[in-house]
């Protein structure tokens, strides 16, 4: 995975909670086998139903999503980070995530960021003022800023050292080896095991 | 220390723990499905790499797959799907059952029947329902497709320590209430999110008193409170639930996996993060008005009074006035089926409602069991006679109308009582509205087209 150390450019306001993955990427996008190609179908059936916030001209091409919490909650579907990524979206920030989701996010290379309900409030009223303000996710310094404002956030330090190095989680996985293999020794000889 | 079973298992699967790192975890089963694994199957074939431990790997086929007319009645991208998890499996190895097959069914019940779901293990699934193999006492939850890649690649997965809650239950349940009502009323109370980052644990004389199934339904739906995972203590009931299982445990090796086994309960003094205590003495049957699990009532009561933009925008889309009676709400369909509500005695429990009875005309009503074997052991008791004879469908496994990703979905408007364990918008088909109950509620819903309190026709 590229290294991600920021995001920048405007800012869409989602000014709902609990939006759950069935709405980010309905099943019927699922059936694909490819890791891209899900943008069209993002939000589809409320895009479908007209008047959708992320489609007003002025939030189109957007890269950060101001949304409320426990956003991306249900389905453990991948496909919703990919939806949001292949949309354009290479950021979230919102009071708090669905585990699963937030998990899939750093794999996918998309930050998903929390801030005090309170300030995303402040984000999400300040873009639906000025739809021009430029907002600034940093990695780096964990900071959500732009003119006039900057609040710091906090992420998981082996989370953060991942997305900003780029690190392919099996290579780092895999140098434990010899681990796994004195682990897979002591396994209890009951347990389950397979034949095609 | 005093530790709970939650630490218990996760130390027991700690390959490697260092400081400022999440642990990393082995995983004894890896249970697969077409849909979240294709892309991670093809991760590792670009660059090379085979599955670690195919012999702990189990592969099925439920999330799209017809529940009639066999293989040939899907839609292409759904055939090609199932086609790419044949390729996989046969390259790589992995057992696999495939729709038609005599073990096929939906992933969460297809591990615990075969014996493959065992107490003290550590199980993940590319599915959020996960959460139901923690029944048996394992530690168990869903991951996104990249995890599934790692677990295919490398057998573990690094995990970030999680905390602890506990939810005691005690009393016991009324007439006509089911460990579904348990959950329901549970997610009602702590919201849709309280249980994010933490391992839950189940405990109390009214847990302890529930079969393995109800145990099931209960952890199932931790994730729609946001749990990373929910577990029952194993005891009794669950020891003789897996003997004599295909994947069980025989001989001398059982009497090791027992003593093993009893050792994996909470110990006096263990700290939890936080308790939740309810009481089953009260509890009525419970029914969702709204889009998340958590927008709940007793059959007995009416549509709240939104309290919240979410509520109602919920009400608006489920198209209900606040205070209506939850029992004047008529329903358009019936579903019985899902990995939360469809092992055999889920459709016993429906079955012993529709008994002589028979589908209100205005209804449609389907049964999918939750697993081939499932269906098998309900129709050798006559249970689907007692549904075809009630104007029920009876259909092949898999998870059907839960999701809607196959051709069993709600047309929009159509209004479903349903046993599955999502109300989401558009969940069981674009525009369809969902409430959510119990396998006798939604028998009861189908015998009158309307929602009822079941105990009135029992």
């Amino acid at each position: 995975m590229p290294p991600v150390s920021r995001v920048a450019g405007r800012a869409a306001p989602l000014d709902l909670a609990d939006v759950d993955t069935d709405q980010i990427i309905p099943k019927q996008f699922l059936k694909r086998i490819e890791r891209t190609g899900y943008g069209p179908f993002l939000f589809y059936d409320w895009r479908r139903r007209g008047n959708f916030a992320l489609d007003k001209p002025e939030f189109v091409g957007a890269s950060v999503l101001l949304t409320g919490a426990n956003f991306g909650c249900g389905s453990s579907r991948e496909h919703a980070t990919w939806a949001l990524r292949d949309f354009g979206f290479n950021a979230i920030v919102a009071p708090s995530f669905a585990d699963i989701f937030r998990a899939n996010c750093f794999k996918t290379g998309v930050l998903a960021v929390t801030l005090p309900e309170s300030q995303v409030r402040h984000l999400i009223d300040l873009v639906s003022e000025d739809p021009t303000v430029q907002v600034v996710v940093d990695l780096e310094a964990q900071q959500v800023r732009g003119d006039g404002f900057s609040y710091r956030f906090e992420i998981d330090a082996f989370a953060r050292e991942m997305l900003l190095k780029g690190l392919d989680e099996i290579s780092l996985v895999e140098r434990h080896g010899s681990d796994i293999s004195a682990y897979e020794k002591t396994r209890a000889e009951w347990l389950p095991a397979v034949k095609a | 220390m005093p530790a709970t079973i939650a630490q218990k298992l996760w130390d027991a699967h700690v390959v490697r723990s260092v400081e400022g790192e999440p642990d990393l975890l082995f995983v004894d089963l890896h249970l697969v499905h077409e849909v979240t694994s294709p892309q991670a199957f093809d991760g590792l074939r670009m660059v090379g790499r085979h599955v670690r431990r195919p012999d702990l790997t189990v592969a099925t086929m439920d999330h799209n797959v017809p529940t009639r007319g066999g293989v040939r009645a899907a839609d292409e991208l759904s055939r090609k799907q199932m086609e790419v998890l044949e390729e996989n499996c046969e390259r790589e190895g992995i057992p696999l059952h495939r729709i038609g097959s005599r073990r096929q069914g939906i992933v969460h019940v297809i591990g615990p029947e075969l014996g493959l779901t065992q107490p003290g293990m550590l199980i993940v699934c590319g599915d959020s329902h996960t959460s139901t193999h923690g029944a048996f006492g394992a530690l168990a939850f869903g991951i996104g497709t990249s995890e599934v890649e790692v677990v295919l690649a490398t057998q573990c997965l690094p995990q970030k320590k999680q905390g602890g809650l506990a939810v005691n239950v005690s009393g016991s349940l009324p007439l006509g209430v089911t460990a579904k009502d348990i959950v329901l009323d549970l997610i009602g109370r702590t919201g849709t999110s309280a249980g994010q980052g933490h391992l839950v644990e189940y405990r109390g004389p009214t847990i302890r008193a529930l079969s393995m199934e109800g145990r099931m339904t209960v952890c199932n739906m931790s994730i729609e409170w946001g749990a990373k995972a929910g577990i029952v203590a194993p005891d009794d009931t669950t020891f003789s639930y897996v003997q004599g299982r295909p994947h069980a445990p025989k001989g001398f090796a059982w009497e090791q996996a027992l003593d093993y086994w009893r050792t994996l309960a909470t110990d006096d003094g263990a700290e939890f993060d936080g308790q939740i205590d309810l009481d089953a003495d009260k509890l009525e049957p419970h029914v969702t008005w709204g889009t998340t699990p958590a927008q709940v009532v007793p059959v007995t009561g009416r549509v709240p009074v939104p309290r919240s933009e979410t509520d109602e925008r919920a009400l608006r889309y489920m198209d209900l006035k606040p205070g209506v009676a939850i029992g004047e709400i008529a329903i358009d369909r019936v579903f019985i089926g899902s990995c939360t509500n469809a092992r055999l005695e889920d459709l016993r429990a429906a079955a012993s409602v529709i008994q002589g009875r028979h589908v209100h005309p205005k209804v449609r009503a389907m049964v999918v069991p939750g697993s081939t074997s499932v269906k098998r052991a309900a129709e050798e008791e006559g249970l689907d006679a007692v549904f075809k004879a009630a104007g029920f469908e009876w259909r092949n496994a898999g998870c059907s109308m839960c999701l809607g990703m196959n051709p069993d979905i709600l047309a929009p408007g159509e209004r479903c009582a349903s046993t599955s364990n999502r109300n989401f918008e558009g969940r069981q088909g674009s525009g369809g509205r969902t409430h959510l109950m119990s396998p006798p509620m939604a028998a009861a819903a189908a015998i009158t087209g309307h929602l009822v309190d079941v105990r009135e026709l029992i």
